[in-house]
């Protein structure tokens, strides 16, 4: 139980002074701009969106630059921004089959119909320091810009998972309008359908997701994931408008898809068919669809009639109740704050017990000289 | 891009549009906003994105996105209508207003000094993008190792 303390006024108000100075730095050095940070920290921004939930680069830009570049302080300060706002409604589901594609490979295709794009990507880069960039800040860019001939056309590029499909070699999706639940609006109760785990999943923790993913290809629950495609690209966001009676875009968001092929399941009297496993995030999120994807294979062993391996991966109460990280750093760093009455109680008792295990030692001791 | 046969713009496709430009870039096409009415003044707001399982399935909530709406009227009783991407009220109130001016015999002149111009960027745009994507298209051989040959 917490007590609630007062006075420290001063104290605190000079923290959070000295707290500003630090964050600006040396007031001899230029101050990051917002726009710089949406710009050139574009992953980080990325990141705050996909778990803060809310796709505003701008937003999440100052939210990094305030938190002195701590993702999760970022994050929670989006979070707390959002719940001011007023909720219009819900767009249509997005169509990434219809994606502006950026980016587009796939590990279990080599010659995947529409081709295999690789993007502004870290793979296949040797991961040394360039200090260039800390030299003069800046690297010429060699080599290739634009090429002639364009991507084919967003129609064109169909998820590489039909054409699996289309040999019922995968387990199909199948494509409802049922109005998912929304854990923004009602807490999150257990057994959770798939619409619920896939949102906790997007707004979830990257690291905290990336290790029980880790976790599944290292044995616990294992389900043998493939990436069938990763895509990164912008969709357009539609949705309904009652004052006008038909549906327009509200804008157009950058988001990743990962659609990962998994072990088959099959049975004397079903063929064996491929599995799958979904990741969805705002902005360029690749580690994070992935591990989503992955972790979403495993929530699914129910329907899917596997065992239940005991894996932490496959237990939706531990992985949905511990996978956001505001709830998780709100719980955890609430106990930095003052908590002397619980403690002076826990304190009391410790003294008590103490005393009369004392007492009655004495007591026996006493007995045995008797 | 594939050459399609040019469809005629809706008023949802105009809408779109003003929605995914910038800001600053329609305020550039259109300094003046016309005389009107704001019926609902500038609104920030969000909507739940959604996707759907498996990218085919069964629709679940993503996260939201910021965006701002307004509604205006024009002297003639023309009404327009504006959700932008974003949190500018200024951007929603001229999105509003142009909807409405598109409604009016003012449409030619705001079609061709602000959504001809808006469009012909966008897709400018997405044909750079698109190029640059195509730089980067790839084709990996599988090699045969030697044990196997």
């Amino acid at each position: 139980m917490y007590v609630a303390v007062k006075g420290g006024e001063r104290a605190i108000g000079a923290a959070h002074y000295w707290l500003a100075e630090v964050r600006r730095g040396p007031a001899d050095q230029p101050a990051i701009h917002t726009d710089a940070i949406r710009d050139q920290l574009s992953l980080a921004v990325d990141r705050v969106m996909a778990e803060g939930s809310l796709y505003d680069p701008d937003l999440a830009a100052l939210a990094i630059k305030q938190a002195r570049g701590d993702l999760i302080e970022a994050i929670f300060l989006i979070r707390a921004y959002r719940t001011t706002l007023p909720r219009f409604g819900g767009s249509a589901p997005v169509d990434t089959g219809a994606m502006d594609i950026a980016r587009r490979i796939s590990a279990t295709f080599k010659d995947a119909p529409g081709g295999q794009v690789l993007g502004p990507t870290y793979d296949y880069t040797h991961r040394l320091l360039d200090f260039r960039l800390m030299a003069d800040g800046e690297v010429p860019v060699e080599g290739t810009g634009a090429e002639a001939a364009p991507s084919p056309a967003a129609s064109d590029v169909l998820h590489i998972l039909s054409f699996l499909n289309r040999d019922g070699l995968i387990q199909s999706e199948n494509p409802t309008d049922a109005d998912p639940g929304d854990l923004t609006r009602e807490p999150l109760e257990l057994p959770a359908d798939r619409a619920l785990r896939l949102q906790a999943l997007a707004r979830g923790d990257e690291g905290f997701l990336l290790g029980l993913a880790y976790s599944t290809q290292r044995g616990y629950a294992r389900n043998h994931a493939f990436v069938g495609e990763l895509r990164i690209g912008t969709v357009p966001v539609a949705m309904d408008i009652p004052e006008l009676g038909f549906a327009i875009d509200i804008g157009e968001i950058e988001v990743t898809e990962c659609d990962t092929v998994n072990q088959f399941t099959g049975s004397r009297t079903e063929p064996a068919q491929f599995t799958r496993g979904y990741g969805l995030s705002f902005g360029q999120t690749e580690r994070k669809a992935l591990s989503m994807a992955l972790v979403d294979r495993a929530l699914r062993w129910e329907e899917l009639g596997e065992d239940d391996a005991g894996a932490p991966a496959q237990d939706a109460e531990f992985v949905l109740y511990h996978c956001d990280n505001i709830q998780a750093t709100g719980f955890l760093e609430h106990i930095k704050l003052p908590h002397y009455v619980d403690f002076q109680a826990e304190l009391e008792l410790v003294r008590r017990l103490r005393a009369d295990a004392a007492g009655t030692g004495a007591d026996n001791n006493r007995e045995a000289a008797e | 891009m594939t050459d399609h046969p040019p469809l005629p713009h809706t008023r949802a496709d105009n809408l779109g549009l003003l929605a995914r430009a910038s800001a600053s870039r329609i305020q550039a096409l259109l300094p003046d906003l016309p005389d009107h009415q704001v019926l609902r003044a500038p609104e920030i707001g969000t909507v739940m994105v959604r996707g759907r399982a498996g990218g085919t399935g069964a629709p679940f909530n993503l996260g939201e996105m910021t965006v701002t709406r307004a509604s205006v009227q024009l002297p003639c009783g023309t009404v327009g209508h504006g959700y932008v991407q974003g949190r500018s009220r200024p951007h929603a109130l001229r999105a509003a207003a142009i909807d409405a001016l598109l409604q009016t015999d003012a449409a030619a002149r705001i079609e061709a000094g602000v959504i001809a111009p808006l469009r012909a960027e966008e897709t400018a745009r997405r044909h750079a993008r698109a190029g640059r994507a195509a730089a980067t298209r790839v084709e990996f051989f599988t090699l045969v190792r030697g044990e196997d040959a």
